[in-house]
């Protein structure tokens, strides 16, 4: 909070000066009071409810009334017998989504700081599907891949190809969605690329090229290892978008046919949607511990790569 | 710079209750004065956003608004389905429910702990003509809380009249009749038996309509069955996973039928691309309105039993009107002579008109119109000869919320239906566990 507030103070009058006294006083720009306003919406909107769901989660709760009972919430949540699966479900989807967002992100990022042709408009292109609506992506993209009516098995046949029920077969919903899910999220993950990109100093291509090196080598051994800041950036937006992700999957498929492809977001909404809201209190707390439990070391692991370099 | 949009979401949930109220909020004005005969009052009706009920939600507002000028009526809308459950759950808890509002009966009605969020409309003069039935349904020991709202209907076999005498069938009284009707449909190059897991919940009438037939073969199964020693791995009640297993096996399905909707399959009953549909006969109100010259050719037979002399069909209680404890004084008045006025002969003419009957009404107070649906002769027959049961849901408040998840993989070979009944099980188990059901 502290972190981010400081941060955002603007350039004063005298930037130099300031400069020069130091960051005790910046810290102290502002008088506290200006910290109320702020503090009090994230009080009230953000650490109430999340402490209170701490607590729901150990309850019976009907809306009408709170029974307290203990930690038999958490027993019924890890019982349920969708759970196994809907956790290998989000870790399949969380891991593959995040890898291709990588591996195509990179790919666009050097295509478009590459000098071609329309580059501004091409970049405006892969950007756009990061702008729409993901529950309008999910319907739009439901009816392109409905088996006898959608588009895509309509071209599919043109051609003679087979023509797969993309989200009713149970083996290929999740990896259907998963594929949107990248379409989706690949301009962000590109547009973190190519800032990383841009910002290498050219004097390090120049001197790589001088000492002899060709494309692959100045990929392999200056614009790879120069972006890896953006890489760990991109890495860890895309596996926690990945290990919440409900959303694209919820309008997409329901997370069916049957359970084929829930992750641990829907069982959980699924299991508010039937009135059970301790139950889907501590299921939430579980998913909460569980990607804390991912995304801290994850995090402090590539944050430290990104200073050694 | 992840734990923001994380807390956002685990907050979500918890603050759900906290942004609902905001914004119900908005929509329903402050209580009235003392109490009168309701005029002058400005009342609140509440109906889920299906077309139906959007329809006949205005009919009844303006037949009422006309009887009683000095009373005006809003009509609002909420989601139907479990979102809707939410949504009016969370407002009855904090007392911002609109002043009148359409609802299931049955478990779903128990689960909005009527007692203390509803008004107790026993006296009322339209209650003494309720059947005993539907009155089972929407009371508690303690009081009775709604209104009849439409007619009743049946969760059976809809099926196409015409096709069944081009192919010269007869209507089947037993399972192995269906399967060799359904053979016969098949060589004929039409879908035997449609089914639509486009829309998920159209999954679940093998399993929910067969209960009928449970009940001929144990009457005292749902009471076992609620107390934790009846299950859907046991017969007689796995026979309902079985049987839909067996027509995914034997390949008497229509070939879109993980992808295609209800109305979809509504449409190939309709037109005779299809031949059988296990459905809501309620549905018939939708063919009305698309197909009105195909309406004579849809009737319908309860889902055979294994032996034809358990052969039943199971029938579900119409919705009901209900007025929360949280509209008092004049507006009470007001909203109790709407819910009265719903079952006077003008509000019956209303429910004629808008909601296509699909069974017998609930109450001896509205008459079916002269000229009816041939499908509720059909169902008529069946109550006449005393071969009808409530659905599960009115006997008992345990109904696992993910039956039609587990009956799509059974009904599409994900999993058999041992399994499925299994998981079933399991499903049930959570639910009576969460309403704290003793004995689970």
């Amino acid at each position: 909070m502290t972190a981010t507030l400081t941060r955002a103070v603007p350039p004063t009058r005298t930037p130099k000066e300031q400069f020069k006294r130091g960051r005790r006083s910046r810290a102290s720009f502002y008088p506290s009071w200006f910290y109320i306003p702020a503090s009090a919406l994230y009080v009230v909107l953000f650490a109430v409810p999340t402490f209170a769901s701490f607590y729901f989660a150990l309850t019976r709760w009907t809306l009408f009334d709170v029974t307290f009972i203990g930690f038999q919430n958490f027993v019924q949540f890890f019982q349920d017998p969708q759970l196994t699966q809907g956790f290998i479900h989000t870790f399949e989807y969380g891991f593959v989504t995040s890898a291709a967002k990588v591996v195509i992100g990179l790919a666009l990022a050097l295509l478009l700081t590459s000098p071609i042709l329309g580059r501004g408009y091409l970049r405006a292109v892969v950007f756009f599907p990061v702008l729409v609506s993901t529950i309008g992506i999910g319907i739009t993209f439901k009816a392109l891949l409905d088996p006898f009516h959608g588009i895509v098995n309509g071209a599919l046949g043109l051609v003679g190809l087979p023509q797969p029920g993309w989200l009713t077969d149970p083996n290929l919903a999740l990896w259907s969605v998963a594929a949107v899910d990248i379409w989706k999220g690949v301009g962000i993950a590109t547009l973190i690329f190519i800032a990383g990109i841009v910002a290498i100093p050219q004097e390090y291509v120049e001197a790589a090229k001088v000492d002899g090196a060709g494309s692959w080598k100045v990929f392999t051994s200056v614009t790879l290892p120069l972006s890896r800041p953006a890489m760990g950036t991109v890495i860890i937006l895309s596996l926690i978008g990945g290990l919440r992700s409900f959303d694209l999957i919820w309008a997409m498929t329901g997370g069916g046919p049957g359970f084929t492809s829930d992750v641990i977001a829907s069982v959980i909404y699924k299991q508010y949607q039937s009135g059970f809201y301790g139950l889907s209190t501590a299921g939430n707390v579980v998913l909460f511990v569980v990607v804390t439990a991912i995304m801290v070391p994850l995090s402090a692991f590539l944050n430290r790569k990104g200073k050694d370099l | 710079m992840f734990s923001r949009p994380l807390v956002t979401r685990i907050a979500g949930v918890g603050t759900a209750a906290v942004l609902l109220v905001a914004l119900s909020a908005c929509s329903s004005g402050g209580s009235g004065g003392g109490s009168g005969d309701g005029s002058g009052a400005s009342i609140t009706f509440t109906v889920d956003n299906s077309p139906a009920s959007l329809a006949s939600g205005k009919a009844l507002i303006t037949a009422f608004e006309k009887a009683n000028p000095k009373i005006t009526v809003k009509l609002g809308t909420r989601p139907g389905g479990t979102d809707g459950d939410n949504l009016i759950k969370t407002r009855l808890s904090t007392g911002d429910m609109d002043d009148v509002f359409l609802y299931n009966s049955g478990s779903l009605l128990q689960a909005l702990h009527p007692d203390s969020t509803l008004v107790d409309l026993k006296g009322q003069s339209w209650t003494g003509s309720l059947t005993k039935e539907f009155t089972t349904v929407v009371s508690t020991d303690k009081g009775l809380y709604g209104a009849p709202w439409g007619t009743s209907f049946g969760g059976a076999v809809m099926y196409n009249k015409a096709v069944y005498a081009k192919l010269g069938l007869s209507v089947p009284t037993s399972w192995s009749e269906f399967i060799s009707n359904s053979e016969k449909i098949k060589a004929a190059g039409i879908a035997p038996v449609i089914q639509t897991f486009g829309d998920t919940w159209t999954s679940q009438l093998f399993v929910l309509g067969d209960f009928a037939n449970v009940l001929a073969q144990q009457p005292d199964w749902a009471t076992s069955y609620t107390a934790n020693k009846e299950k859907y791995t046991s017969a007689p009640a796995v026979d309902s996973f079985d049987h839909q297993a067996e027509v995914y096996s034997k390949g008497l399905m229509n070939k879109d039928f993980a992808s295609a909707t209800n109305v979809a399959g509504l449409k190939m009953l309709a037109e005779g691309t299809g031949a059988q549909y296990p459905m809501l006969t309620s549905t018939i109100a939708t063919i009305q309105q698309n197909y009105p010259d195909k309406v004579k050719d849809i009737g319908v037979f309860a889902i055979p039993a294994d032996n034809a002399s358990d052969t039943q069909l199971t029938i579900w209680e119409p919705n009901a009107l209900y007025i929360p404890k949280s509209t008092t004084g004049n507006k009470l008045a007001a909203a109790e002579k709407l819910v009265a006025f719903a079952n006077s002969k003008d509000g019956c003419a209303v429910q004629n008109a808008e909601l296509t009957p699909a069974g017998p009404y609930a109450t001896s107070d509205c008459t079916l119109p002269s000229t009816v649906p041939p499908l509720i002769g059909d169902l008529q027959k069946y109550i006449d000869d005393k071969k009808v049961a409530p659905a599960l849901e009115f006997l008992s408040p345990i109904k696992g919320p993910n039956l039609e998840k587990i009956t799509v993989q059974v009904g599409s070979g994900i999993s058999s239906a041992s399994a499925g009944a299994k998981l079933y099980d399991q499903d049930v188990k959570q639910q009576a566990q969460q309403l704290g059901i003793p004995g689970w």
